[in-house]
């Protein structure tokens, strides 16, 4: 997309040394983004559908979502985002430490966009996060903010 | 992605040059890439479901999908694909020349995975390809052949 709006994230993470880590590697790579995170999922159903102190919480442009969550957990979250009539089309990236081929498929039953495996050294997390945020921030097209239709 | 096993491709685009422009980008960016093509929605089917002279097709390991296809729409083969429990899972990357923000909308409602503008330049188109490559062949999870459960 050519559009230069900066894009709004949602991190599901609640791990606050992953969290942090998320947030240098999207500095380190350049790319402004208006990055919010949850830190469990029933958190980020709170912020996503404006509930509570998130009532004027802006819609997401792009979803990275953990699996290992307390509360409630990434499969769930997943699930919930995919049937909400005005979730579903926010891309949901999931990024997990599992490398279990049962995650995987399954979060694509789930309707995941696309699954990444947290990589353990930080060098490979931030090629990682750049990655992903060139793809995802940079080729692909999002869904509009708001349609009218 | 494992290097050694071949990395399949469905194509469903109908047109010849497009064909030829995606063949040649993915040659030069993956040799390990096996790229079959489908020259409509109807076929695309065919080959996902193994019907008549498909009988032997593989499963690809991801779908790239234009919008506009005679026969059956681009639309219909992505809601045939994501209502079906088996195939669902197979990443599907809408690539059009639309900008549409209700095509947008529409496609990522009907779960598509990804939605990437065809850009009219060869080196843009190149360097797509190149970044498909480099993303949802490299660094994406995609689920290994069959869904496991």
């Amino acid at each position: 997309m050519s559009e230069q709006r900066i894009k709004t994230l949602l991190l599901v993470e609640d791990n606050p040394g992953d969290v942090r880590l998320t947030q240098e590697a999207f500095r380190n790579a350049n790319k402004s983004v208006d990055l919010h995170v949850a830190s469990d999922g029933v958190e980020a159903i709170a912020f996503l559908k404006h509930e509570g102190k998130y009532a004027n919480a802006p819609r997401p442009d792009l979803i990275l979502l953990d699996l290992n969550l307390p509360k409630m957990g990434g499969h769930q979250v997943l699930a919930f985002i995919k049937n909400d009539h005005g979730l579903k089309m926010i891309p949901t990236v999931v990024l997990s430490c599992s490398d279990a081929e049962a995650d995987i498929v399954k979060s694509y039953q789930l309707q995941a966009n696309c699954y990444l495996t947290k990589p353990g050294l930080l060098d490979a997390f931030q090629t990682l996060v750049e990655s992903m945020s060139d793809f995802w921030l940079s080729r692909a097209a999002l869904p509009p903010e708001r349609l009218t239709t | 992605m494992n290097p050694i096993f071949p990395t399949t491709l469905l194509l469903v685009e109908d047109s010849p040059g497009d064909v030829r422009l995606t063949q040649e980008a993915f040659r030069d960016a993956n040799q390990a890439i096996r790229l079959h093509v489908a020259w409509d929605g109807a076929e695309a089917m065919a080959f996902l479901n193994r019907l008549g002279a498909n009988i032997n097709a593989p499963r690809p390991d991801l779908i790239l999908l234009d919008l506009n296809l005679p026969k059956m729409d681009g639309r219909e083969v992505l809601a045939q694909i994501k209502e079906d429990d088996s195939l669902r899972t197979i990443p599907t990357v809408i690539l059009t020349t639309s900008k549409a923000e209700a095509d947008i909308d529409k496609s990522y409602r009907l779960r598509a995975n990804c939605y990437l503008n065809k850009p009219v330049e060869l080196e843009a188109f190149e360097a797509l390809v190149k970044s498909i490559n480099d993303f949802w062949l490299t660094r994406v999870k995609l689920p290994q052949q069959r869904p496991v459960g």
